[in-house]
Protein backbone atom coordinates (compact mmCIF):
# COMPACT_ATOMS: atom_id res chain seq x y z
CA UNK A 1 0.00 0.00 0.00
CA UNK A 2 1.07 3.31 -0.93
CA UNK A 3 0.02 6.45 0.48
CA UNK A 4 0.41 9.82 -1.13
CA UNK A 5 1.77 12.53 1.72
CA UNK A 6 0.86 15.89 0.48
CA UNK A 7 4.51 16.73 1.61
CA UNK A 8 6.89 14.44 0.32
CA UNK A 9 4.63 12.24 -2.53
CA UNK A 10 4.28 8.64 -3.27
CA UNK A 11 5.39 7.26 -0.12
CA UNK A 12 5.46 3.21 1.52
CA UNK A 13 3.21 2.63 4.55
CA UNK A 14 5.63 1.51 6.80
CA UNK A 15 6.10 5.10 6.91
CA UNK A 16 2.73 6.03 8.25
CA UNK A 17 0.66 5.46 12.03
CA UNK A 18 -2.70 4.76 11.62
CA UNK A 19 -5.15 6.67 14.22
CA UNK A 20 -8.23 5.42 12.93
CA UNK A 21 -11.57 7.35 11.48
CA UNK A 22 -11.24 10.48 10.23
CA UNK A 23 -14.14 11.21 12.82
CA UNK A 24 -12.07 13.10 15.33
CA UNK A 25 -11.95 15.99 13.12
CA UNK A 26 -15.22 16.57 13.77
CA UNK A 27 -15.51 16.65 17.67
CA UNK A 28 -18.63 18.00 18.99
CA UNK A 29 -19.19 21.06 21.18
CA UNK A 30 -19.21 20.57 24.60
CA UNK A 31 -22.79 21.19 25.29
CA UNK A 32 -23.56 19.02 21.92
CA UNK A 33 -25.42 16.13 24.70
CA UNK A 34 -24.95 12.29 25.49
CA UNK A 35 -26.13 11.29 22.16
CA UNK A 36 -23.36 13.11 20.16
CA UNK A 37 -20.82 12.35 22.20
CA UNK A 38 -21.67 8.76 22.43
CA UNK A 39 -21.37 8.56 19.22
CA UNK A 40 -18.31 10.64 18.81
CA UNK A 41 -16.09 8.59 21.56
CA UNK A 42 -17.81 4.77 20.70
CA UNK A 43 -19.59 4.16 17.10
CA UNK A 44 -17.85 3.49 14.50
CA UNK A 45 -19.24 2.63 10.88
CA UNK A 46 -17.07 -0.75 9.59
CA UNK A 47 -18.05 0.16 5.83
CA UNK A 48 -17.31 -2.32 2.88
CA UNK A 49 -16.24 0.34 0.91
CA UNK A 50 -15.25 4.24 0.96
CA UNK A 51 -13.73 5.16 4.51
CA UNK A 52 -11.96 8.00 5.71
CA UNK A 53 -8.64 7.31 8.30
CA UNK A 54 -6.23 9.86 9.99
CA UNK A 55 -2.83 8.93 9.40
CA UNK A 56 0.51 10.28 10.88
CA UNK A 57 3.77 10.25 8.88
CA UNK A 58 5.70 9.11 11.65
CA UNK A 59 9.18 7.95 9.64
CA UNK A 60 8.66 10.84 7.61
CA UNK A 61 7.92 14.43 7.81
CA UNK A 62 5.37 14.11 10.71
CA UNK A 63 2.19 15.68 9.06
CA UNK A 64 -0.75 14.04 9.91
CA UNK A 65 -3.00 12.95 7.26
CA UNK A 66 -6.71 11.92 5.61
CA UNK A 67 -6.38 9.17 3.80
CA UNK A 68 -9.84 8.32 1.54
CA UNK A 69 -9.37 4.60 0.43
CA UNK A 70 -11.83 1.88 -0.15
CA UNK A 71 -11.50 -1.29 2.38
CA UNK A 72 -12.90 -3.90 -0.92
CA UNK A 73 -11.07 -2.49 -3.75
CA UNK A 74 -7.48 -1.78 -1.59
CA UNK A 75 -7.35 1.55 -3.73
CA UNK A 76 -6.34 4.94 -2.36
CA UNK A 77 -8.68 7.58 -3.19
CA UNK A 78 -7.02 11.02 -2.04
CA UNK A 79 -5.01 12.15 0.46
CA UNK A 80 -5.18 15.24 2.09
CA UNK A 81 -3.42 17.70 5.04
CA UNK A 82 -5.40 16.83 8.28
CA UNK A 83 -5.32 20.44 8.35
CA UNK A 84 -6.58 21.47 5.87
CA UNK A 85 -9.76 18.98 6.38
CA UNK A 86 -10.39 20.46 9.30
CA UNK A 87 -10.46 23.98 7.85
CA UNK A 88 -12.78 23.21 4.95
CA UNK A 89 -15.21 21.36 7.14
CA UNK A 90 -15.09 24.47 9.93
CA UNK B 1 39.71 17.87 38.15
CA UNK B 2 38.08 14.70 36.13
CA UNK B 3 38.46 16.79 32.59
CA UNK B 4 35.66 16.10 30.22
CA UNK B 5 36.19 15.77 26.42
CA UNK B 6 33.95 15.88 23.64
CA UNK B 7 33.14 12.73 21.60
CA UNK B 8 31.61 12.33 17.88
CA UNK B 9 27.95 9.78 17.90
CA UNK B 10 30.35 7.86 15.73
CA UNK B 11 33.58 8.25 17.57
CA UNK B 12 35.60 4.64 17.12
CA UNK B 13 33.02 3.47 14.66
CA UNK B 14 33.77 5.45 11.36
CA UNK B 15 35.31 5.63 8.88
CA UNK B 16 34.43 2.66 7.14
CA UNK B 17 35.81 2.11 3.52
CA UNK B 18 34.07 -1.65 1.39
CA UNK B 19 35.34 -1.91 -2.05
CA UNK B 20 34.61 1.64 -3.05
CA UNK B 21 32.33 2.56 -0.95
CA UNK B 22 33.10 5.07 1.94
CA UNK B 23 31.22 5.97 4.78
CA UNK B 24 32.74 8.77 7.18
CA UNK B 25 31.53 10.93 10.10
CA UNK B 26 30.51 14.38 9.15
CA UNK B 27 31.37 16.95 12.21
CA UNK B 28 28.38 19.03 12.08
CA UNK B 29 28.71 21.99 14.21
CA UNK B 30 25.82 24.06 14.99
CA UNK B 31 22.60 22.58 13.84
CA UNK B 32 19.69 24.71 14.27
CA UNK B 33 16.50 23.34 13.72
CA UNK B 34 14.00 26.45 12.29
CA UNK B 35 10.23 26.73 12.43
CA UNK B 36 8.13 29.20 11.00
CA UNK B 37 5.46 30.97 13.17
CA UNK B 38 2.13 31.09 11.84
CA UNK B 39 1.55 33.25 8.61
CA UNK B 40 5.26 33.92 8.54
CA UNK B 41 6.74 31.66 6.54
CA UNK B 42 7.32 34.63 3.90
CA UNK B 43 9.38 36.41 6.05
CA UNK B 44 10.92 33.86 8.06
CA UNK B 45 13.19 33.42 4.36
CA UNK B 46 13.51 36.60 3.77
CA UNK B 47 15.18 36.68 7.26
CA UNK B 48 17.43 34.24 6.17
CA UNK B 49 18.12 35.67 2.90
CA UNK B 50 19.30 38.42 4.67
CA UNK B 51 21.33 36.76 7.55
CA UNK B 52 22.82 33.81 5.92
CA UNK B 53 22.09 34.27 1.95
CA UNK B 54 19.69 31.22 1.62
CA UNK B 55 15.90 30.86 1.44
CA UNK B 56 13.77 28.22 2.95
CA UNK B 57 14.31 24.98 1.34
CA UNK B 58 11.16 24.37 -0.72
CA UNK B 59 9.74 20.44 0.74
CA UNK B 60 12.02 17.48 -0.44
CA UNK B 61 14.76 19.94 -1.21
CA UNK B 62 18.30 21.65 -0.02
CA UNK B 63 19.76 24.99 -0.31
CA UNK B 64 22.92 25.97 -0.21
CA UNK B 65 25.16 29.39 0.33
CA UNK B 66 28.44 28.84 0.97
CA UNK B 67 29.18 26.80 4.32
CA UNK B 68 25.49 26.99 4.75
CA UNK B 69 22.71 24.49 4.55
CA UNK B 70 19.12 24.32 4.89
CA UNK B 71 17.58 20.80 4.64
CA UNK B 72 14.15 20.61 4.80
CA UNK B 73 12.53 18.41 7.61
CA UNK B 74 9.29 18.85 7.79
CA UNK B 75 6.59 20.79 7.39
CA UNK B 76 7.39 24.59 7.35
CA UNK B 77 10.71 23.73 9.15
CA UNK B 78 14.55 23.35 8.23
CA UNK B 79 17.51 22.49 9.95
CA UNK B 80 20.14 24.56 9.33
CA UNK B 81 23.75 23.61 9.43
CA UNK B 82 26.81 25.13 9.12
CA UNK B 83 26.46 28.28 10.79
CA UNK B 84 25.28 29.67 13.71
CA UNK B 85 21.92 30.89 13.51
CA UNK B 86 21.25 34.58 13.32
CA UNK B 87 19.25 35.60 16.20
CA UNK B 88 17.41 37.60 13.91
CA UNK B 89 15.32 34.93 12.49
CA UNK B 90 13.85 34.33 16.07
CA UNK B 91 11.63 37.12 14.92
CA UNK B 92 10.20 34.48 12.74
CA UNK B 93 10.05 31.56 13.56
CA UNK B 94 11.33 28.64 16.31
CA UNK B 95 14.79 28.28 16.69
CA UNK B 96 15.78 24.91 18.54
CA UNK B 97 19.41 23.91 18.85
CA UNK B 98 20.34 20.73 17.80
CA UNK B 99 23.60 20.55 17.81
CA UNK B 100 25.18 17.27 18.80
CA UNK B 101 21.90 15.90 19.03
CA UNK B 102 22.06 13.95 15.38
CA UNK B 103 24.54 11.28 13.99
CA UNK B 104 25.50 12.75 11.02
CA UNK B 105 27.79 10.96 8.47
CA UNK B 106 28.30 10.24 4.89
CA UNK B 107 28.20 7.88 2.14
CA UNK B 108 30.44 8.08 -0.82
CA UNK B 109 30.67 6.10 -3.85
CA UNK B 110 29.02 4.55 -7.16
CA UNK B 111 26.75 2.38 -5.80
CA UNK B 112 25.78 4.29 -2.79
CA UNK B 113 22.36 4.75 -3.63
CA UNK B 114 22.19 0.35 -3.79
CA UNK B 115 23.33 0.80 -0.36
CA UNK B 116 20.58 3.17 1.00
CA UNK B 117 17.78 1.05 -1.72
CA UNK B 118 18.53 -1.68 0.62
CA UNK B 119 17.67 0.12 3.92
CA UNK B 120 15.34 3.16 3.01
CA UNK B 121 11.97 2.28 1.12
CA UNK B 122 11.96 6.22 -0.76
CA UNK B 123 12.11 6.04 -4.62
CA UNK B 124 16.34 6.85 -5.03
CA UNK B 125 16.36 6.78 -9.05
CA UNK B 126 17.88 9.68 -10.05
CA UNK B 127 15.02 11.32 -11.65
CA UNK B 128 12.98 11.24 -8.36
CA UNK B 129 15.56 11.85 -6.16
CA UNK B 130 18.84 13.60 -7.58
CA UNK B 131 21.37 15.76 -5.96
CA UNK B 132 19.70 18.62 -4.09
CA UNK B 133 16.94 16.37 -2.87
CA UNK B 134 16.35 15.30 0.88
CA UNK B 135 13.72 13.01 2.30
CA UNK B 136 12.64 12.70 6.02
CA UNK B 137 12.13 8.84 5.85
CA UNK B 138 13.44 5.69 7.64
CA UNK B 139 16.39 3.62 7.40
CA UNK B 140 15.63 -0.05 8.63
CA UNK B 141 13.63 1.38 11.64
CA UNK B 142 14.96 4.83 12.64
CA UNK B 143 13.50 8.12 11.76
CA UNK B 144 15.73 9.54 9.26
CA UNK B 145 17.09 13.06 7.10
CA UNK B 146 18.66 11.37 3.88
CA UNK B 147 20.59 14.00 1.76
CA UNK B 148 21.91 13.82 -1.70
CA UNK B 149 24.41 16.14 -2.14
CA UNK B 150 25.98 15.69 -4.78
CA UNK B 151 26.15 13.07 -7.19
CA UNK B 152 26.66 9.90 -5.11
CA UNK B 153 27.52 11.66 -1.94
CA UNK B 154 24.53 11.20 0.20
CA UNK B 155 24.37 12.78 3.94
CA UNK B 156 22.49 10.45 6.43
CA UNK B 157 21.12 11.64 9.71
CA UNK B 158 19.58 10.13 12.56
CA UNK B 159 19.09 10.77 16.41
CA UNK B 160 22.63 10.50 18.40
CA UNK B 161 21.91 7.44 20.28
CA UNK B 162 21.21 5.35 17.16
CA UNK B 163 24.84 6.18 16.05
CA UNK B 164 26.06 2.31 16.36
CA UNK B 165 23.00 0.68 14.79
CA UNK B 166 22.94 3.25 11.98
CA UNK B 167 27.10 2.56 11.10
CA UNK B 168 26.56 -1.22 12.01
CA UNK B 169 23.06 -0.97 9.13
CA UNK B 170 25.15 0.80 6.52
CA UNK B 171 28.14 -1.36 6.99
CA UNK B 172 25.93 -4.90 6.62
CA UNK B 173 24.45 -2.85 3.52
CA UNK B 174 28.04 -1.72 1.86
CA UNK B 175 28.92 -5.77 2.19
CA UNK B 176 26.29 -6.66 0.44
CA UNK B 177 26.50 -4.47 -2.49
CA UNK B 178 30.23 -5.06 -2.14
CA UNK B 179 29.95 -8.68 -2.73
CA UNK B 180 26.96 -8.80 -5.48
CA UNK B 181 30.06 -6.59 -7.21
CA UNK B 182 32.83 -8.47 -6.90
Amino acid sequence: MRITCPYCGERDRREFYYQGDAVALDRPDPEAGEAAWDDYIHNRDNPAGVTRDLWYHETGCGAWVVVTRNTVTHEVLSCELAQDAKEAGA
Amino acid sequence: MVELKAKTPCEGLLPIEVGDLRLSEVEAGFVTSVAAFKDKDAALSKALQAAHGLEMPAPNRVSEAGDARAIWFGPRMALLMGVSADPSLAAHGALTDQSDAWAVVRLEGARAADVLARLTPIDLRPGAFGPGSTARTELQHMQASITHLSDGTYQIMVFRAFAETLVHDLKTAMQGVAARQG
